[in-house]
C-alpha cells in the first residue's frame, strides 16, 4: 500500500489489464492507418523482391487479407483463424513456387513496418512506446511463428503426398528380348525405393531367367552416397544370380557426384545411353540386329 | 548331413542342403578339392538353391572352394543363389567377386560347356 503511493509505476496486479488495454490502443492505431501501412508494406515487399512469382495486384490482395488477419490476431490474441488462413494461403502459393524465406520475409517485413509506425507515433513518449512494444512484440513474434510454421507444415504435407505418389508409381521390370530385362528408373530414389527396386529386379531376374539387365537411370536427377552404394550392391547381387548388369544414362551431374564421393564403380558396366546399353546387351546375348530394308 | 558329390562327365556337382553345419561344409570342401583332380574334372558346380540363408562362414567357404578348385586347375560355378540371399550376402560385403555364378544348374552346365568349347 505504502509502496503504491510512493512510486508512480502501475500496480503489479493491474499489469495484465494494462497490457490488453495497450493492445487495444495498438489495434485501433493499426485500423486507423490501415491503408497507409498496407501500402508501405507492399512497397517494401516489392523493394526487397519477395514473392516475385506473383503479380502486383495479387500481392496487394493477399497483403490486405494478411494485414487484416494480423490485426485480428493481435486484437483477439487467438491464433486459430490466422493459422487456418496461413494454411489456406500456403496451399494457394506453394504450387506457384513461393519459397519459405519469402513467406517468413513478408511477415517479418510487416512486423517491421508496424513497429516503425509505432516508433513514429510514440516518439515523444518513450515510456509509453516501451510499454506498447512490450505488448506488441510477443504477439507479433507469435504471429510470425504461426504463419511460418503453417507454411512449412503445408509444404511438408505436399512433399509427403508427392513421395507417396512416387512410391506408388511402380517401376516396371520389362523383358525386351529373351533373357534381357530393362529397368527404367525415373524420379527420386530414396533408400526405401531403392530397396523395393532391388527386390523387384532380383525377383524379375529369377522369374524371367534373365542373363543381362539394363538399368537406365536417365530419369534420375540426383544420387547420394546411400543410393549409389545401393546401386552397386544391386549390381553385385544380380551377378550372384548369374546376370550381367549394364547401367545406362548416368548424367554428368551424377557422374560427378559418384566420382567426388568416391563410390567404387569399378565393377559397374556402364554405357552412355539406353540404346547403347541394349545394343551391348544384345551382343552379350549373341544377337545381331540387321536392317532388312532401308527405313521408308 | 554329408553333401553328395555327383560326377557328370567332366563336371562335378555338389548340391547344398538346407541346414549344413560348419563341419559339413569343411567336409564338402575337402571332398571337392580332392576329387576334382582324382576324376580329372574340368569344372565344379555348387548348387545352393536350397539355401534360404547364407551365413558368413558358408559364404567364405564357397569362395575358398572356388579359389582352391582354381588352383587345382578347374573352374567353379555357383548356381541357384536366391534373390534374398544374394542381397543379404552383398550387404555383408560378400560378393564372391572372382567366382562365376549362374541362375541354375542348367545355366551353370551351359556356362562350363561354353568355356570348355573355347579352350578346345
Amino acid at each position: 500500500m505504502v509502496k503504491q503511493n510512493v512510486t508512480s509505476a502501475p500496480p503489479e496486479p493491474k499489469q495484465n489489464e494494462d497490457s490488453s488495454e495497450l493492445l487495444r490502443e495498438l489495434v485501433a492505431h493499426l485500423r486507423q492507418n490501415r491503408t497507409l501501412l498496407r501500402e508501405e508494406w507492399v512497397g517494401r515487399i516489392s523493394e526487397t523482391r519477395l514473392l516475385t512469382a506473383m503479380t502486383k495486384e495479387e500481392i496487394f490482395a493477399e497483403a490486405t487479407s494478411v494485414y487484416d488477419s494480423y490485426v485480428e490476431a493481435l486484437e483477439t490474441e487467438t491464433f486459430e483463424a490466422l493459422q487456418a488462413y496461413a494454411r489456406n494461403l500456403s496451399e494457394r502459393i506453394i504450387p506457384r513456387g513461393v519459397e519459405t524465406h519469402e513467406v517468413v520475409g513478408i511477415v517479418l517485413l510487416l512486423r517491421d513496418v508496424l513497429a516503425r509506425s509505432l516508433f513514429a507515433k510514440y516518439q515523444n513518449d518513450f515510456k509509453k512506446l516501451n510499454r506498447i512494444l512490450d505488448a506488441y512484440e510477443p504477439a507479433a513474434n507469435r504471429i510470425a511463428n504461426t504463419v511460418a510454421v503453417g507454411f512449412v507444415q503445408e509444404r511438408e504435407r505436399v512433399i509427403r503426398q508427392q513421395q507417396e505418389a512416387i512410391r506408388e508409381l511402380s517401376t516396371p521390370v520389362l523383358q525386351v528380348r529373351e533373357r534381357l530385362l530393362i529397368l527404367p528408373i525415373i524420379g527420386v530414389i530414396d533408400p526405401q525405393r531403392a530397396r523395393q527396386l532391388t527386390e523387384q529386379l532380383l525377383r524379375g531376374i529369377r522369374t524371367n531367367r534373365a542373363k543381362v539387365v539394363v538399368i537406365d537411370i536417365t530419369g534420375v536427377a540426383a544420387m547420394d552416397v546411400t543410393v549409389a552404394n545401393h546401386l552397386v550392391q544391386t549390381v553385385e547381387a544380380s551377378r550372384l544370380l548369374g546376370a550381367t548388369v549394364i547401367v545406362t544414362g548416368l548424367s554428368p551431374e551424377i557422374a560427378q557426384t559418384l566420382v567426388t564421393i568416391g563410390v567404387d564403380l569399378g565393377k559397374m558396366n556402364t554405357v552412355g545411353d539406353l540404346q547403347g546399353g541394349i545394343e551391348q546387351a544384345e551382343r552379350l546375348l549373341g544377337y545381331r540386329v540387321t536392317a532388312i530394308a532401308e527405313p521408308r | 548331413m554329408e553333401v553328395p558329390i555327383l560326377k557328370q562327365g567332366e563336371v562335378l556337382i555338389a548340391t547344398f542342403q538346407a541346414a549344413l553345419s560348419d563341419a559339413d561344409l569343411e567336409h564338402l570342401r575337402r571332398g571337392l578339392v580332392e576329387q576334382v583332380v582324382r576324376f580329372r574334372s574340368r569344372g565344379v558346380i555348387v548348387d545352393v538353391t536350397a539355401m534360404d540363408v547364407m551365413d558368413s562362414f558358408a559364404s567364405r567357404t564357397l569362395r575358398e572352394i572356388a579359389q582352391m578348385i582354381h588352383l587345382r586347375g578347374a573352374e567353379t560355378v555357383i548356381v541357384g543363389i536366391q534373390p534374398e540371399v544374394a542381397f543379404a550376402m552383398v550387404q555383408l560385403g560378400i560378393t564372391l567377386e572372382s567366382v562365376a555364378t549362374a541362375l541354375d544348374l542348367e545355366e551353370g552346365l551351359e556356362y562350363l560347356n561354353e568355356k570348355f568349347k573355347n579352350v578346345n
